[in-house]
């Protein structure tokens, strides 16, 4: 009696599978956002995140996030949902960053990802655009006598993070030296600097935003300084899933709204009084004017709510990299009409 | 079971059923699962295999017993990390035997102080997670220990510090003559207790084979010093200035900081249960054995290796191979400092660059299997070995 019972349970559990295969399938292709739709569904964005940058992403003791990489997922927040702080954040290692992403744990990574084209085109994301023009820079001790990356030498230890470009970079850089060197990769930020501090290395290489912010980390941020050359260019920005192109533009877009904004002296407070201006782009900005949100399914004040809720991008900045003495100067990240090299098509 | 008696047998065919079922089951399960992965896959274009092993891994890795650079291939990292993870677990298995034994015959000590600290050992070590306990030695290593300029010295030839344990390295010349006679050596210690054995069981003659053994062992390769042609020369590492402050030492073996508290932790926790099972097994060992044995006049000595021990071995062993595989597995937390184990540099640094998860996680996890169950039938060889014979 118990044998045919327990029969029974595994004859239905197998057809149980055989259902579930012929069900699964289908998603891609069809017109409609379908992580637009799970996002409004599920009434928060997905948004993966460092474990811990300054200025980039960083909680405070509350597990209040913020910062600029922060932002673009708030931005996207207030745009598809209504409000920016309608957003989950997982923090992601470098390692597991992009996993997280394919397996759809998170639908944006917003998390100092450096743009390349091995990324872009081999693991199935895109990248949207940049938010943070970066190069990887090398941090020393003040008294080292290293003045310029010049003055290394054959026999140095250099400690940086697994899984990032940094590794690739770093050998690049002392190949083309000809310098031989002993790299020491740890999987978190944290130990990195833990280990510099205690002198296991003699330099220490990742972004230069991220040298400055983890310098104010250490013991004695006053004991070590960047050296000046950037050895790379790391463009940093959104990633999401390949196969959503609709998805793809509104994080697109949100981004180069809030650059955009900024162009226009559009700002959080004044936004909402420049809905009458005569400037027909600031129109279509704000939402007076044309149906931009409609391409994406979205309302009319998608992009006013961004302005409004998370800011332009010199706000941004100022707010979490400036203000906070990351990096005062904007350098590259300042707009194309100002020098720098911030320049994003226009939202018409 | 034959086939007549199998085709006859209804009531055992009755009870095949649901393990077929059960097995047909597992196997559902398993191919959903696949082809669910093959079709997620396929939707965000990411194709499978394993191509990618014959690419240039641009990469470097810090520490590696073979020739290595970025210009080699990912096959080439893997086999990199795969010899770290061999060696970490290696040295730690040594260690944490020679210190398990020695800790659990301690724990039964007749000496109050002695039996009290192996105690405290075992009861500090086992109860602190093994991460903690790595963070510790990592950290409390590298702040203890000395920057270059200011290295413990060992002799002129040996230093210690903070980027690493520099030792001399060895030049050879003829090495492979040297490997002979050590191997020729082994032949001869094998011969010499075979014909021990047997003086003593066919004649009741002692032969001192072991010190014959220790005397074969070194004069052999003695000898090929002398008339073999073998040189050994030594390269001691030097202290170099590389910029007003920084200072490291050029030549020589370094051992790195990350090796040392690796094998130390996995080493000193590993120990203390370790040294449980030795004690499980000596306790084990019924009183009467060795008193029987002392009345026939062995010394103590005597009772321990040819009374106690053996009988101790077959409780100490099975318990003792779990924890040389749980050493084992748990070097992969090797990368939470940075020593450039499998995991490291294959299921961290390979995987980011490449994105293929799940061919990496793979063969990293079969890596393992295979490791864990070549210890394992190595050791059930051994037990097998000691296990008591049946007349």
């Amino acid at each position: 009696m118990f044998n045919t019972f327990k029969n029974l349970i595994l004859i239905v559990s197998a057809s149980l599978v055989l259902i579930a295969c012929g069900q699964q399938g289908g998603g891609a292709g069809s017109k409609k956002s379908k992580t637009l739709q799970n996002t409004q569904k599920a009434g928060f964005v997905k948004c993966g995140v460092s474990q811990g940058l300054p200025g980039f992403s960083n909680a405070d003791t509350a597990g209040n996030w913020s910062g600029i990489d922060v932002d673009v997922c708030r931005a996207v927040a207030a745009a598809v949902l209504g409000d920016a702080d309608k957003v989950k954040y997982t923090p992601l290692s470098a390692k597991e960053r992009f996993t997280a992403l394919i397996a759809g744990e998170i639908d944006i990574l917003s998390r100092n990802t450096t743009w390349t084209l091995s990324r872009d085109a081999d693991i199935g994301l895109t990248f949207v655009g940049v938010n943070f023009y970066d190069g990887q820079g090398f941090m020393v001790r003040k008294n080292s006598g290293i003045n310029s990356v010049n003055d290394f030498q054959s026999g140095i230890s250099a400690c940086t993070n697994t899984g990032t470009t940094t590794e690739l970079n770093m050998r690049d850089f002392f190949n083309s030296k000809n310098i031989s060197y002993e790299p020491i990769a740890f999987e978190k930020a944290d130990e990195v600097v833990a280990a510099y501090d205690a002198g296991r290395c003699d330099t220490y290489t990742t972004d230069k935003s991220g040298l400055a912010a983890q310098r104010t980390k250490m013991t004695a941020p006053d004991d070590h300084k960047v050296l000046p050359e950037t050895i790379s260019k790391e463009p940093l920005g959104p990633v999401v899933r390949q196969g959503d192109a609709v998805w793809e533009d509104i994080v697109r877009w949100s981004l180069n709204v809030m650059i955009e904004a900024e162009e226009y002296g559009i700002t959080s407070s004044n936004a909402s009084s420049l809905k009458d201006s005569e400037n027909p782009q600031i129109k279509r900005l704000v939402g007076s004017e044309g149906e931009l949100g409609s391409a994406f399914g979205l309302d009319n004040e998608w992009s006013l709510r961004i302005i409004e809720q998370v800011g332009n991008y010199g706000e941004i900045y100022e707010k979490h990299i400036a203000s906070t003495g990351i990096m005062p100067d904007r350098g590259p990240n300042e707009l194309w009409t100002k020098g720098g090299i911030l320049y994003v098509a226009p939202a018409r | 079971m034959n086939l007549k008696t199998f085709s006859l047998d209804l009531k055992n065919k009755k009870r095949l059923i649901p393990q077929v079922l059960t097995l047909l089951f597992i196997v559902l399960l398993i191919s959903y699962f696949t082809f669910n992965a093959q079709v997620n896959m396929d939707n965000r274009g990411i194709a499978f295999g394993f191509g990618f092993l014959t690419q240039e891994a641009s990469f470097d890795i810090g520490f590696s017993l073979i020739d290595y650079d970025g210009s080699r291939s990912y096959a080439r990292a893997f086999l990199v990390g795969l010899l770290n993870t061999l060696l970490v677990s290696v040295i730690g298995i040594i260690i944490a035997t020679l210190i398990g034994v020695t800790v659990g015959i301690g724990r039964l000590s007749s000496n109050y102080l002695v039996a009290k600290f192996a105690e405290v050992y075992v009861e500090i070590f086992r109860n602190i997670p093994l991460l903690l306990q790595l963070f510790f030695w990592y950290f409390a290593a590298l702040r203890a220990l000395p920057l270059p300029e200011q290295a413990m010295n060992f002799n002129d030839i040996s230093y210690l510090t903070v980027k690493g344990w520099y030792v001399p390295k060895f030049i050879w010349t003829n090495f492979s003559i040297f490997i002979y006679s050590v191997i020729a050596a082994f032949i001869a210690i094998i011969f010499v207790s075979k014909h021990a054995k047997k003086q003593r069981e066919e004649f009741g003659k002692h032969i001192p084979s072991f010190y014959i053994g220790i005397t074969l062992l070194f004069a052999l390769p003695f000898l090929s010093f002398l008339i073999g042609g073998v040189e050994l020369e030594f390269e001691i590492p030097v202290l170099k200035q590389m910029s007003a402050t920084i200072f490291n030492f050029r030549g020589g073996v370094s051992i790195i900081p990350e090796l040392m508290a690796l094998a130390m932790a996995l080493s000193m926790y590993t120990a203390t249960f370790i040294a449980e099972n030795v004690r499980a097994g000596i306790l084990g060992v019924g009183k009467g054995q060795k008193e029987a044995a002392a009345s026939i006049g062995l010394t103590k000595a005597q009772i321990l290796k040819l009374v106690v021990l053996p009988q101790a071995l077959r409780i100490i062993i099975p318990p003792t191979t779990n924890q040389y595989l749980n050493l084992t597995k748990n070097s992969s937390l090797a990368a939470a400092i940075a020593y450039p184990d499998i995991v490291l540099v294959f299921a961290g640094t390979a995987l980011m660059q490449t994105g293929r998860a799940i061919e990496i996680v793979s063969i990293t996890m079969g890596t393992y299997l295979l490791l864990s169950l070549s210890i394992s039938s190595f050791m059930n060889w051994y037990n097998q070995s000691v296990a008591i014979k049946e007349k």
